[in-house]
C-alpha cells in the first residue's frame, strides 16, 4: 500500500505540473461537447433544388412555394428543360431536380391524376435519400391538400385514408441532440482515457525512467495500479464536466439512476484505461502507441453504434461491435440518460464491461515485463 | 580472499539476440566492497552483461548469482539489494530534487523517519540545500549525475551498478563523483562501474576488459599493465580493443 501511495503522489505531481496537458484534458472535451452536437446533425437541410416548371400554373407555383417554405430546400434555380437541370446536378450545384410537366394543373383537376418527375444526385447517399423522401412527403401532403379542396365534402369520406400518428417515446420532439450528446460524451471519455494511459507508460520508456522503475523491487500490479488510479480519477472529472455541459447547454439530464450511470462509468474507465495500458506494454515509442490507438479508436467510434445502428450491420460487423466497449457505453448512456433506466436494465452491459476490464488489465499486467 | 566474500559470480554467462552474441560466456567474480571496473569498447557487450546482472534481462545460458540470488529465478530479490544508475539519465526531470529522493526512497520501502533523515543527509552531502525545490530538469548535468548516484545508494544496497556514470561530465565534477564512489565503498557497498575514461579505470580495485562479447583481461590495473607490458591503462586498452571487430 505504501508503494502505491508513493506512485500516486508522483503521478499526480507530474499531471498537475504539466499545465498544458491538464488544460487540454479538461477544456477540450467541454469545447467539443459544445461544438460537435451543433454540427453532427442527422437532419438534412439546405438541399439545393432545381425546378423545371413546364406548366407555369397557380398549382405548380403553389407546390414550389410549399416545398421552399418547408425549410429543407433551397431553390437553386428554374430551368427550361430537364437536360439543363441534369447539368446543374452534374456540376454539383443541385442535389435534386423536380420536373413539373406541361398540363399539370389541368390534368390534376380534370383527370384527378398527374405524374411528377424527381431526379436525385446520389453522390451523397444520405442527403439524396433523405432529400428525396422529404420531397415525396411534401408532395403527398400537397396532394392531400388539393384533394380536400377539390372534392365536395360528403358525410362519408369516399376514399379511406390511413393516417399514421407516431408517438416518439423517450424523445418526443425527435431532438437529435438528445441522441448525439450522450454518444459524443461517450466517445470523448473513451478518447481521453485511452490516449492518456496508452501514452503514459510509453513516455517513461522513451525517457528511460521505466528502467529505473524496473530495477526496483516494485510489484508489477502496484505499478499498473499507480498508473490506473490517477487517470481513473481524471476520467471521472471529465465525465462529470461532460454531464454538466449537457445539462447546462442542452438541458439533458439523466432521466434514470445517476448512481447506476456512475457505477457503469467506473467500471468502463477501468476497461478503457486497461486497454491503453495494454497498448503501452506492446509499444516502445509514443508515436507507435498513438498510431495503434488511433487505429482502434476509429473502429471503436465508427462501429460503436453512435452514427449507425448496430442492428443494421452485417453479421461479422455485429461481432466486432460486441467486442467494442464503446458500443456498450453508448447504449447504456442512452438508456439511462434518455430512457430513464436503472440498475437492472444495465446489468448485462455492466457484466460485459467488467469482463473487458478484467481481461484487459490482467493482460496488461501479464505483458508488462520488468525483465526482458 | 575466500569464496563467501564474492557478491557477484558468473559462469559462462551468455546473451544472444538471434544470431548475434552480445555477451559470450563471460566468467568472473566481484568481491564485497570492491570497486570493479567493467571496461570495453562501444558495443563490446558491457551494458547487456550489466542488465543481466541487474535482473532487467534474462540470460540465454550460463550461470550467475548477484548478492547470493539467482539471475534467472530470483530477479526481484536481486532488485531489493542492488542500486542501478543507467547510461540514460533516469530521475524524473519534472519532479523536484526532494520529490525524486522521497519517491525512490519510498518505493524501496524506507519509512518516513528514514526518508527524512536520509534525504537531509543526501542533500547536505551534495551541497544541494538551496536547490531542493528545483525541478531536476533544471540542474546542470554534473549535479544530476551526482544526485542520481546518491539516489541509487539511498536504500543501502549491497551492490551498485553504474553504467558510464560520468559520460559528458567535466573533470572537476568527475573527481567529485569518484569521491562519492569511494565514500560508498568505504561503507561496504560494492561498486560495479563501466567507463571509457582510463584515469577512472586506475581508480578501480580490479578491472575487466571486454572485447567482442568476451572478457579478454581481468586483474588489478597494475597487473594488467605488467602483463601486457604497457606503462599506461590507455596502452593496455588500446592493445586489447584494437582487434575488436564490432563497434557501434
Amino acid at each position: 500500500m505504501r508503494t502505491i501511495k508513493f506512485l500516486l503522489q508522483k503521478e499526480f505531481r507530474q499531471i498537475f505540473r504539466n499545465r498544458a496537458i491538464l488544460i487540454l484534458i479538461m477544456v477540450m472535451p467541454v469545447m467539443q461537447l459544445i461544438i460537435l452536437p451543433l454540427a453532427a446533425d442527422y437532419e438534412v437541410k439546405n438541399i439545393n433544388l432545381s425546378v423545371v416548371d413546364h406548366d407555369h400554373s397557380p398549382y405548380s407555383q403553389q407546390l414550389i412555394s410549399k416545398i421552399t417554405a418547408s425549410g429543407y430546400f433551397r431553390l437553386q434555380g428554374y430551368h427550361t428543360s430537364i437536360e439543363e437541370a441534369y447539368r446543374s446536378i452534374e456540376q454539383d450545384k443541385a442535389d435534386l431536380a423536380l420536373e413539373i410537366p406541361y398540363g399539370f394543373e389541368r390534368n390534376l383537376i380534370r383527370e384527378g391524376e398527374q405524374q411528377l418527375f424527381i431526379a436525385v444526385n446520389a453522390i451523397n447517399g444520405t442527403k439524396a435519400g433523405l432529400g428525396g423522401a422529404y420531397l415525396a412527403d411534401i408532395i403527398r401532403d400537397y396532394n392531400q391538400h388539393i384533394r380536400t379542396e377539390l372534392t365536395i365534402p360528403t358525410r362519408f369520406q369516399s376514399l379511406p385514408i390511413i393516417e399514421i400518428v407516431p408517438n416518439n417515446r423517450f424523445n418526443p420532439l425527435l431532438n437529435y441532440q438528445f441522441f448525439m450528446v450522450p454518444g459524443i460524451l461517450a466517445i470523448l471519455l473513451t478518447m481521453v482515457g485511452g490516449f492518456l494511459s496508452a501514452l503514459n507508460i510509453v513516455k517513461e520508456k522513451e525517457i528511460g525512467t521505466i528502467e529505473q522503475i524496473n530495477v526496483t523491487p516494485i510489484k508489477k500490479h502496484h505499478f499498473i495500479l499507480g498508473k490506473l488510479i490517477p487517470f481513473w480519477i481524471l476520467g471521472n472529472v471529465v465525465f462529470t464536466l461532460g454531464l454538466l455541459v449537457s445539462w447546462l447547454v442542452y438541458g439533458i439530464f439523466p432521466q434514470g439512476n445517476l448512481l447506476a450511470m456512475y457505477g457503469f462509468i467506473w467500471v468502463y474507465l477501468l476497461a478503457v484505461l486497461g486497454f491503453g495500458l495494454l497498448i503501452s506494454t506492446y509499444t516502445d515509442t509514443q508515436q507507435q502507441a498513438m498510431f495503434i490507438m488511433f487505429f482502434f479508436m476509429m473502429i471503436f467510434i465508427l462501429m460503436g453504434g453512435l452514427f449507425t445502428p448496430i442492428n443494421s450491420m452485417p453479421g461479422w460487423a455485429k461481432v466486432i461491435a460486441n467486442l467494442n466497449p464503446v458500443s456498450y457505453l453508448v447504449e447504456v448512456m442512452r438508456m439511462i440518460i434518455l430512457k430513464g433506466s436503472g440498475w437492472r436494465a444495465v446489468l448485462p452491459h455492466l457484466g460485459a464491461i467488467l469482463g473487458f476490464a478484467l481481461v484487459l488489465n490482467s493482460w496488461a499486467i501479464w505483458n508488462y515485463r520488468k525483465t526482458n | 580472499m575466500t569464496r563467501k566474500d564474492s557478491v557477484i559470480k558468473t559462469e559462462k554467462l551468455t546473451k544472444r539476440f538471434g544470431d548475434f552474441i552480445a555477451t559470450d560466456e563471460i566468467t568472473f567474480e566481484v568481491l564485497k566492497g570492491e570497486i570493479f571496473g567493467f571496461l570495453g569498447a562501444n558495443g563490446a557487450g558491457k551494458t547487456t552483461a550489466m542488465r543481466m546482472l541487474c535482473g532487467l534481462s534474462t540470460p540465454s545460458s550460463g550461470k550467475a548469482t548477484v548478492a547470493g540470488f539467482d539471475v534467472y529465478r530470483q530477479t526481484e530479490q536481486i532488485k531489493q539489494h542492488i542500486g542501478y544508475m543507467s547510461q540514460k539519465f533516469s530521475l524524473y526531470e519534472d519532479l523536484t530534487v526532494l520529490e525524486n529522493i522521497r519517491f525512490f526512497g519510498g518505493i524501496y520501502g524506507l519509512d518516513n523517519r528514514q526518508l527524512k533523515s536520509k534525504s537531509e543527509e543526501l542533500v547536505q552531502r551534495l551541497g544541494l540545500q538551496s536547490e531542493t525545490k528545483k525541478l531536476v530538469g533544471e540542474l546542470p548535468l554534473g549535479w544530476k549525475q551526482k544526485l542520481a548516484f546518491s539516489v541509487s545508494v539511498l536504500h543501502e544496497p549491497k551492490i551498485v551498478f553504474l553504467d558510464e556514470p560520468t559520460g559528458g561530465v567535466d573533470p572537476v565534477t568527475r573527481r567529485q563523483f569518484w569521491a562519492l564512489i569511494y565514500e560508498a565503498a568505504s561503507r561496504g557497498i560494492t561498486l560495479f562501474v563501466t567507463t571509457h575514461y582510463m584515469d577512472e579505470a586506475e581508480y578501480c580495485d580490479r578491472i575487466s576488459i571486454m572485447v567482442d562479447g568476451r572478457i579478454e583481461a581481468l586483474g588489478t590495473p597494475q597487473e594488467l599493465k605488467i602483463k601486457l607490458n604497457e606503462s599506461t591503462m590507455d596502452g593496455v586498452f588500446y592493445q586489447l580493443a584494437r582487434g575488436a571487430k564490432r563497434s557501434d
